[in-house]
């Protein structure tokens, strides 16, 4: 009957904000690729911000395919690293102050990662979401679909395998 | 036949995004490309190691396995990604660039097949291997 009283909208938000923003401003490639996320709850949705500089065919033009891979490399790692973490942010075991400063949890590893071609990525904005179809103690299998105008036309799709990274004292 | 291979460096020369992670083609002919990328602060994606993000070396695979799907005697034109795998066998060494060596092994008249090898100073040791499907195309 003695429920706690839900903490405010403005807490809530402001913590998992701030720990999204952390882990991310943390990685330079991914501000390099100009990758942002966009968060409901605990769903992200990943956007690339298109830029001249991600062309790799001028003449069509099209994204280069290269920038597609990593575009849903970093979609995949994030969503896994954020589903990771995810628990330890709200009990509080994660402080998002000390996130920024960089006191940040190891990231999974990518033991090897195959993308699906299916349309060329056209010179605008692309958006990412992944699904972590298994995440084990030590592996975790993600698959990633990327979209442009319509969210059931997908212009890329992959799937990743990755390594988790090892609590130490899960070793003893 | 130099023609080809002269037209294929020009176009990979020309990619944005290649210019953009500081692609540097070294050698380019018969279906074989290599292309290195220098180690750049801004391609970490691990910030504790300073490891290169994975997506960075895709993009120099990607590039490379084009090329070299390009400069194939029997391709016409340009190419395009159908699939590429990576696997990733260890993160590339800090302060070293990223060398990577693409073959297109065999070409049909609608798909090219290539393999890749991504190694850093430690050329025994490689960080990564692909392996891709590609289109084969009349122009560019």
């Amino acid at each position: 009957m003695n429920r706690p009283r839900p903490e405010p909208i403005q807490v809530v938000k402001q913590r998992r904000d701030a720990a999204l923003n952390a882990l991310l401003d943390s990685v330079p490639y991914i501000r390099f690729l100009n990758v942002t996320f966009d968060r409901r709850g605990d769903e992200l949705t990943a956007q690339l911000n298109f830029s001249d500089k991600h062309i790799g065919n001028p003449f069509l033009p099209a994204i280069h395919g290269g920038v597609t891979a990593a575009f849903l490399e970093i979609t995949a790692t994030v969503s896994l690293n954020w589903s990771q973490i995810w628990s330890s942010i709200e009990n509080g075991a994660l402080d998002p102050e000390d996130m920024a400063k960089g006191i940040l949890p190891r990231q999974p590893k990518t033991i090897d990662f195959s993308v699906d071609y299916l349309r060329s990525g056209l010179p605008r904005d692309a958006y990412a979401r992944a699904t972590i179809s298994r995440a084990g103690r030590r592996y975790a299998s993600v698959h990633v679909e990327a979209w442009q105008d319509h969210k059931d036309k997908l212009f890329a799709q992959a799937t990743g395998h990755f390594l988790m990274p090892q609590d130490k004292a899960a070793k003893s | 036949m130099a023609d080809k291979t002269d037209l294929a460096r020009q176009f990979i020369q020309a990619i944005p995004h290649a210019k953009e992670l500081g692609m540097v083609l070294e050698e380019i002919g018969d279906g074989t490309a290599c292309i290195s990328m220098p180690y750049d602060e801004k391609l970490i994606g691990d910030p504790q190691s300073g490891v290169i993000a994975g997506g960075a070396v895709s993009a120099l695979m990607d590039t490379c396995c084009g090329a070299a799907v390009m400069c194939h005697p029997d391709a016409p034109g340009g190419t395009a990604t159908i699939d590429l795998r990576i696997d990733y066998m260890r993160g590339a060494t800090p302060g070293q660039s990223i060398t990577t060596r693409a073959t297109c092994h065999h070409i049909t008249r609608s798909v090219a097949f290539v393999r890749a090898v991504a190694s850093d100073d430690d050329t025994d040791r490689p960080v990564a291997t692909a392996s891709g499907a590609f289109t084969v195309e009349s122009g560019f």
